[in-house]
C-alpha cells in the first residue's frame, strides 16, 4: 500500500557499472534506492561494507552503541518518514541483535532492510567463528530474505528487496552477504526494474464499485455507524481521504494504537483509540455499533478482547489489502480486498456522483458525546507529579506538534491517552511485538528523519534502561532527541497486573533495592541516577520531583538544542485505566 | 470446525530456502504434514510442492492465503479429490521366496505393478496407485516380509 517513491530517476534499461567490489555495489544500490542514512555497527564480516561506505559521501552512517538500538532507530526512521529504513550488522552476534527489530517491523508492517555480514561462503554450515544461519533464524519474521551466494545477483536482489519491503503490506527484508561476496570484483548490472512471478506483488487490489456502493447503502441504513481505522491508513498514506470520508458520512472514528494520528484526535468525530486501554467511549461505541467499517486493521486481540463478544450487534465491513487478514480473527459480513486509499478515494467520488446523503444519526452522536463527557481519559491529581500529568503538560507545552516515541508499558499507554495526535507518523511505538527498549533509539531514528521537529521519547525507567547506551549515539552524532522518563522505580504494567490479578505479590518488578524503594517521598533511595549516567555520556539532564517544578523542567528539556534526559519521579501506584482484562469483553471494562 | 484430509498444490520458484518457507508456514500454524513431494516442472524456474495434511477447513484456508503471500510462491490450490487425478508411486522391497513367487507376481499384477529388481534375497516391486489403494497393496504383500519401503507421497493434478 505504501506508495512513497524513493527511487531516483527511473531507468529504462539496465545500467552497467564499472568493475567494483561487491561491497561497493551494495552502496551503489542503496544510493540508487534513495537511501541517505543507515544505522550500522561494524564487525569482521561487515567490515568490507563499512569500508565501502567510507568511500561515499552520499550516505550518512550512524553508529549505534548496540545493534538493537541501531535497528530500532532504522525502524523508527521508517515509521516517521514513510521511507525504507536500513540497518546493518556483522554476522553472528551482530545479526542476532537485530532480531527484535526485525520481528517488530514484521508485526507492525514497517518497511525495513536489514543487511548482515556473513562468514565466507566456504565456511557456511561449519560453525565458523561468528557464524549463525541468519537466513534460517529469521524465516518466520521476515516478509522476505536473501542469502547472497553469487556477487552478480547483488543489484537485482537489492532492487527486489526495496520493492518488496515497501509494496503491498510493507515489512522487513533481510539480506545476508558473505564476506567473500562483498570482496568479489565484478561489473554490476543494475536492473531498471524487477519481475516477480508471484502475482500478488504486481497487483494493486481495487474494490469494485458495486461493493463500494453496497457499503454506502449500508451507511444510509445505519443508526449507529463507527469507523475502526488501523495502521493500514498510515502506511497507505490515506489519512486525508479518511478524514474526508468520515466528515462526508458523519461517522465517528476510533483508531487502533497503530492508527493513532490516522484521524485527527482533536476532530469532533474522533473517539481517539480503543482496545484494552483505549477510550471507554471508543470501546462502547464499537460494542454498540450497528455498522462497523474496519479500514486497514487486523482485529488484534488487544482490540477485540473476547472475539466471540466483539461488536455483536454490528454488520462488519473489513477493507484490507491483505487477503489473509479477512476472516482471520473475526468472521465478518463483508470483506473488501482493496488498497484502502483507493477504496476511500473511490468512495468519495461515488458519494458525489450518487448524491449520497448522510443519514440522521444525531441520537448516536449525542450518546457518544454523553459518554465522552462522563468518561474522558482522566486521573486523580496528587501532591506528587502524576505520570499522566507529565504527558499532559508536555502536550500543552509542545502544542501537540512533537513526535513522541515510547518504550513499552504503562507510560506507552499514558502517552497515547494524554498526548493528542492530529497527524499520522507522530506516535511511534512498538505495538504488535511490544519490545521494551524501543523508545530512545526510536527517538534517534525519528529525529534523524525529522530534524525540524521536537522528538521526545516518553519512557519508563525499565524500558529506558534497556537501550540506555544510545545516549552516546545521541551525543556523538549530535541528534537532539529528548527522553522524558516517567520514573516509578517499578515495572509498572506488570505491577498493575500483580495488583489486579496476583494479590499484589511482587515478582521481580522492583527495579531498585526492594527493602528501600525510591519514590517521590523517598528520593534518597531513587536508583539509578539517570542524570549522572547522562552526564557520563555528555548528555544534559535534570531530575524533577516537585510538582511545582514540572512545567519549568519540561520547558528546559524542550529548550535544549541537543539531546536531553528529564527524569520525572512519579508514584508507582497509578494504574492505566480504562482496562479490559486480557480475553474479556467491553462489558468487563475496568473504569477504576 | 471440520477436519479433513487436504491435498495442497503449491507452485514455487526454484529459489534458495523456498521449501523451508513453505514448510515453516505450515508447521508454524500447527499443521502436521502427512506427505510432501517436491520436483521440478516443465518450466525450469518452477517446482511443484504437493502436500497432504489434515486440518480444520478454516485454519487451512488462512494457511493457504498466507502461503500465497510468500514471495517465491506462484500459485496455491486446494485440490479436491473429485476434481483431480491423484497418484502415489510406491517402491517396496520384500524377501525373496521362490515358493511364493507366483503369488507375489499375481498380487503385483492385480495392482498394475511390476517387479523392477530381483536378487537371490529380495525383490523390489513398483506400483503406482491412488492413495486409498496404497494400504490395500501393502496389506496384501505384508505376509512376504517387507524389508524396506519408499513412497513419493501423493501427487495430484487437476483434471
Amino acid at each position: 500500500m505504501n506508495t512513497t517513491a524513493q527511487a531516483t530517476t527511473p531507468l529504462t534499461k539496465a545500467d552497467i557499472g564499472p568493475e567494483m567490489k561487491g561491497a561497493d555495489a551494495v552502496v551503489e544500490c542503496l544510493v540508487r534506492e534513495g537511501v541517505d542514512v543507515i544505522f550500522a555497527y561494524p564487525g569482521g564480516a561487515s567490515q568490507e561494507l563499512h569500508q565501502a561506505l567510507a568511500r561515499t559521501d552520499k550516505i550518512r552512517v550512524i553508529l549505534p552503541r548496540h545493534e538493537q538500538g541501531g535497528s530500532f532507530a532504522a525502524e523508527a526512521y521508517s515509521r516517521v518518514s514513510g521511507k525504507v529504513g536500513v540497518c546493518m550488522a556483522t554476522s553472528g552476534p551482530g545479526a542476532t541483535n537485530l532480531v527484535s527489530a526485525i520481528a517488530d517491523a514484521y508485526m507492525d508492517s514497517i518497511p525495513m532492510i536489514a543487511i548482515t555480514g556473513q562468514v565466507f561462503t566456504k565456511y557456511i554450515g561449519k560453525m565458523a567463528f561468528q557464524e549463525t544461519d541468519f537466513f534460517g533464524m529469521t524465516l518466520p519474521i521476515v516478509k522476505h530474505s536473501y542469502l547472497v551466494m553469487n556477487v552478480a545477483e547483488l543489484p537485482r536482489i537489492f532492487k527486489e528487496a526495496f520493492e518488496i519491503a515497501r509494496s503491498g503490506r510493507p515489512g522487513p527484508v533481510v539480506i545476508d552477504i558473505p564476506k567473500d561476496i562483498q570482496q568479489a570484483k565484478f561489473k554490476p548490472e543494475f536492473p531498471a526494474s524487477v519481475h516477480f512471478r508471484n502475482p500478488l506483488l504486481k497487483l494493486q487490489h481495487k474494490a469494485t464499485d458495486e461493493t463500494l456502493k453496497h457499503l454506502l447503502t449500508l451507511i444510509t441504513e445505519a443508526k449507529k455507524p463507527v469507523i475502526y481505522a488501523g495502521g493500514g491508513i498510515i502506511s497507505a498514506e490515506a489519512s486525508k481521504e479518511l478524514k474526508a470520508f468520515a466528515e462526508k458520512t458523519n461517522i465517528p472514528v476510533a483508531t487502533t494504537l497503530m492508527g493513532v494520528g490516522a484521524f485527527p484526535e482533536t476532530n469532533s468525530l474522533s473517539m481517539q483509540w480503543f482496545g484494552m486501554h483505549g477510550s471507554a467511549y471508543g470501546n462502547w461505541a464499537v460494542d454498540e455499533s450497528d455498522l462497523l467499517i474496519v479500514l486497514g486493521a487486523r482485529f488484534d486481540d488487544r482490540i477485540t478482547g473476547d472475539t466471540s463478544k466483539f461488536a455483536k450487534k454490528a454488520k462488519i465491513v473489513h477493507v484490507d489489502t491483505d487477503a489473509s487478514e479477512h476472516n482471520k480473527n473475526i468472521h465478518v459480513q463483508l470483506n473488501v480486498l482493496s488498497d484502502v486509499k483507493y477504496a476511500l478515494d473511490r468512495l468519495l467520488e461515488l458519494i458525489t456522483a450518487t448524491k449520497f446523503a448522510a443519514p440522521d444519526t444525531s441520537a448516536w452522536h449525542k450518546q457518544i458525546q454523553t459518554w465522552k463527557t462522563e468518561h474522558p481519559f482522566s486521573y486523580e491529581e496528587s501532591k506528587h507529579i502524576q505520570p499522566q500529568e507529565a504527558v499532559k503538560v508536555l502536550y500543552e507545552l509542545t502544542k501537540g506538534d512533537a513526535i513522541i516515541t515510547t518504550g513499552v508499558g504503562q507510560h506507552q499507554m499514558w502517552a497515547a491517552q494524554f498526548y493528542r495526535f492530529d497527524e499520522p507518523r507522530r506516535y511511534i511505538s512498538s505495538l504488535g511485538l511490544g519490545a521494551m527498549g524501543f523508545g530512545y533509539p526510536a527517538a534517534l531514528g525519528a529525529k534523524v528523519a525529522r530534524p525540524d521537529k521536537q522528538v521526545i521519547d516518553i519512557d519508563g525507567d525499565g524500558s529506558f534502561a534497556m537501550n540506555i547506551q544510545e545516549l552516546a549515539t545521541a551525543h556523538i552524532e549530535k541528534i537532539g532527541a529528548k527522553a522524558m522518563i516517567l520514573n516509578n522505580q517499578h515495572l509498572g504494567m506488570v505491577v498493575q497486573w500483580e495488583d489486579r490479578f496476583y494479590g499484589s505479590v511482587r515478582g521481580n518488578t522492583i527495579l531498585g533495592d526492594e527493602n528501600n524503594v525510591g519514590s517521590p517521598d523517598n528520593p534518597s533511595a531513587l536508583y539509578p541516577d539517570f542524570v549522572k549516567i547522562a552526564e557520563g555520556y555528555g548528555v544534559k539532564g535534570r531530575r524533577v520531583i516537585k510538582r511545582s517544578e514540572l512545567k519549568e523542567a519540561i520547558q528546559e528539556m524542550l529548550d535544549c538544542d541537543g539531546p536531553f534526559l528529564l527524569d520525572v519521579i512519579v508514584p508507582y501506584t497509578e494504574h492505566v485505566l480504562p482496562m479490559i482484562p486480557a480475553g474479556k469483553s467491553v462489558k468487563e471494562m475496568l473504569l477504576k | 470446525m471440520t477436519t479433513h484430509l487436504h491435498t495442497i498444490s503449491v507452485l514455487v520458484e526454484n529459489k534458495f530456502g523456498v521449501l523451508a518457507r513453505v514448510a515453516g508456514m505450515i508447521s508454524g500454524r500447527g499443521f502436521n504434514i502427512d506427505s510432501l513431494n517436491v520436483a521440478p516442472t516443465h518450466d525450469a524456474e518452477l517446482s511443484r510442492i504437493t502436500l497432504v495434511l489434515k486440518g480444520d477447513d478454516q485454519a487451512l484456508d488462512l494457511c493457504m492465503k498466507q502461503l500465497r503471500k510468500l514471495i517465491n510462491v506462484v500459485d496455491v490450490s486446494d485440490i479436491k479429490e473429485t476434481q483431480a487425478i491423484a497418484r502415489e508411486l510406491v517402491l517396496v522391497k520384500v524377501k525373496a521366496d521362490p515358493k511364493k513367487h507366483s503369488e507375489l507376481l499375481e498380487i503385483t499384477n492385480s495392482f498394475h505393478g511390476k517387479i523392477v529388481n530381483e536378487t537371490p534375497h529380495s525383490v523390489i516391486i513398483e506400483v503406482t496407485v491412488e492413495l486409498s489403494k496404497v494400504s490395500a497393496f501393502l496389506t496384501a504383500i505384508e505376509a512376504f516380509g517387507i524389508l524396506e519401503l519408499a513412497r513419493t507421497g501423493q501427487l495430484s493434478l487437476k483434471r
